[in-house]
């Protein structure tokens, strides 16, 4: 089955190539590496890592600006969540470098936030949604010292940016799942970070929640805050996100989304990976109708719809 | 009453008392903790482990605190370093540590002729025969425990709920986690006393599971584990005093039977106990 699609691109895939690959020359190897490290926040070069003897990213070379609004794009097991894990120092590069805000990953872990993905949580744990956000900022409150008046203005804040206010009290477990994920977000935004790290933050939310959360990480990045988010969700990804990196166990391309998002590059990047994930057909429609990228994407839309096979 | 006040004249039984309520109060704190991180099986294995550390103890002639101590903080550690090192699952390296180690308790116990009565005592706990010394030993570990508890609270919550956002933001989480088994391993020492090293598991598990039965906060959860564990050991001192039955085991099915009560008229039992069988 794998076969079929591939060979479905075949035809178009040659002149689509030298253009994707045109666009990741001006992309990553336009910039001179010293200029990208210099106004990177989060740089990695020659970057290798896994889990015990399994590798899950290898060659991985990234400098994402201050500033930037970045979605990691990538099939199932490709290292998303682990390229995010290597920026936020939790887990270590086994060759070549991380560095986070000028210094090596998890040095300045202070100015980082990172929420994981929603089923890494034990959402019976105990604890309120005010008790959630108010974590954000023990990390800066440091042993002993209880939280203060700043802390709760600032939870109360992140809580009334992301909807959440009325919930201040609710046990998490009784929360919907975009309503987890507003939380979660509060939580970031109560650490005041310069970084945020985003596992999956708008997956398996409603139209609203993923509208309201985008609008915010946005407004954060204009504000200057860098803000890296994984996703499988490629309609996102084009629309809302200022540049994407297309990852399947190393960076296949990285640049503003139009011109990652390119059915060429999709494909490069997803692979055989296309069929196995089935219903994405769906979301690689939502990609086309939304997105406005150039030549190709009505192959693609062609491709896709020539083999609905799940 | 005068049931209730006859005990209180014998300075064995205020003693005892003052030891119960103290092992319950430190118990109950850092067992919410064990209970939600799901940690019960790790609190077995320590407290067994903790008995090679007695019978070295008595073989030298030293404080028996001193030896269950050693051997209960070194066994909690290796726990954590052996799963992180060998790449093999916690409850693997759980159950190794936790036979080897008791095994090797066993065959010191049957190396040596005398003293039998008093490490049977610890096998089942022997809160009854508390010295002042005893108490006075209990008195500072147990503030330990609680006052790392107290400085640590923030950071021990947080790696508890979300180990990754935790590490993520700057919080020393391994070091945290390593700490805290020492506060268990320290806890189960202060609880030998009470309970022994069979039974010393139900006093750090049972308090906090029924407070998760009854509270959706994690303050007061850890509010009315601390009433339970403290409640039920002085109901059980007093009942196994009346009845004249082992102190250690009376406490721990008073708190059996508070858990069962609760899980059979606290308000969502239901659904509690369908959200968290691991930890129960």
């Amino acid at each position: 089955m794998a076969d079929t699609v591939t060979s479905s691109f075949d035809p178009h895939t040659h002149p689509h190539d030298h253009e994707a690959e045109r666009h990741l020359a001006t992309v990553d190897a336009g910039i001179d590496p010293g200029h990208a490290r210099a106004h990177a926040d989060v740089w990695l070069s020659d970057v290798s890592a896994g889990y015990g003897e399994r590798i899950a990213l290898e060659q991985v070379n990234l400098a994402v600006e201050a500033g930037s609004l970045l979605a990691v794009v990538g099939p199932n097991g490709a290292g998303k969540s682990t390229l995010l894990k290597l920026m936020a120092g939790l887990i270590r590069p086994w060759t070549g470098r991380v560095e986070v805000l000028g210094h090596p990953a998890g040095q300045q872990a202070r100015r980082v936030a990172y929420v994981p993905q929603a089923e890494l949580v034990d959402w019976a744990f105990p604890v309120s949604v005010g008790d959630v956000v108010m974590m954000g900022r023990y990390p800066a409150l440091g042993p002993l010292r209880r939280p203060g008046g700043d802390d709760r203005r600032a939870v109360a804040d992140a809580l009334a940016k992301v909807s959440m206010a009325d919930h201040v009290d609710t046990q998490i477990g009784a929360l919907s799942g975009g309503q987890r994920r507003r939380v979660f977000l509060a939580r970031a935004l109560a650490a005041e970070p310069d970084l945020f790290l985003l596992d999956e933050p708008v997956t398996g939310v409603d139209a609203t929640t993923q509208e309201d959360l985008m609008d915010i990480l946005e407004a954060e990045a204009r504000r200057g805050k860098t803000v890296i988010a994984t996703t499988h969700d490629l309609a996102c990804a084009a629309q809302r996100f200022q540049r994407v990196a297309a990852i399947n166990r190393t960076v296949v391309a990285h640049g503003p989304s139009s011109l990652v998002l390119d059915p060429n590059v999709l494909a490069r990047t997803y692979g055989g990976h296309l069929l196995v994930l089935g219903g994405q057909a769906v979301v690689l429609d939502d990609a086309h109708h939304h997105d406005q990228p150039p030549a190709g994407e009505s192959h693609f839309h062609e491709g896709g719809g020539g083999h609905p096979e799940p | 009453m005068d049931a209730l006040f006859e005990p209180l004249s014998h300075a064995f039984f205020v003693r005892a008392l003052l030891a119960a309520v103290l092992v319950g109060t430190v118990c109950a704190v850092v067992g919410t903790f064990v209970v939600l991180r799901g940690l019960a099986f790790i609190g077995d294995a320590i407290s067994h482990a903790a008995f090679p550390g007695v019978v070295v103890a008595f073989l030298l002639k030293g404080p028996y605190l001193l030896g269950a101590g050693i051997a209960a903080v070194a066994t909690a550690l290796a726990i954590g370093w052996v799963s992180r090192r060998a790449r093999i699952r916690a409850d693997t390296a759980i159950g190794v540590l936790f036979a080897g180690t008791f095994a090797l308790g066993v065959f010191l116990f049957s190396t040596i002729q005398g003293y039998v009565a008093d490490l049977f005592s610890f096998l089942f706990g022997y809160l009854l025969s508390t010295t002042v010394e005893d108490l006075i030993g209990l008195a500072i570990l147990g503030a330990l425990v609680l006052g790392t508890v107290a400085v640590l609270w923030k950071e021990l919550l947080y790696a508890t709920f979300d180990p990754l956002g935790a590490a993520a933001s700057g919080l020393h989480v391994d070091r945290l986690e390593s700490l805290f088994l020492a506060l268990v391993a320290l806890t189960i020492v202060i609880s030998l006393q009470a309970v022994g090293i069979i039974l010393v598991v139900a006093m750090l598990v049972t308090p906090a599971a029924t407070a998760q039965l009854l509270a959706v906060r994690f303050g007061r959860l850890m509010a009315v584990a601390v009433v339970v564990g403290v409640g039920a050991s002085i109901v059980g001192l007093y009942l196994s005093y009346w009845l004249d039955a082992a102190s250690g085991a009376t406490i721990v099915l008073v708190e059996t039977a508070a858990f069962l009560a609760a899980l059979a008229l606290g308000p969502r039992t239901g659904l509690l106990a369908r959200r968290r069988p691991a930890t129960a």
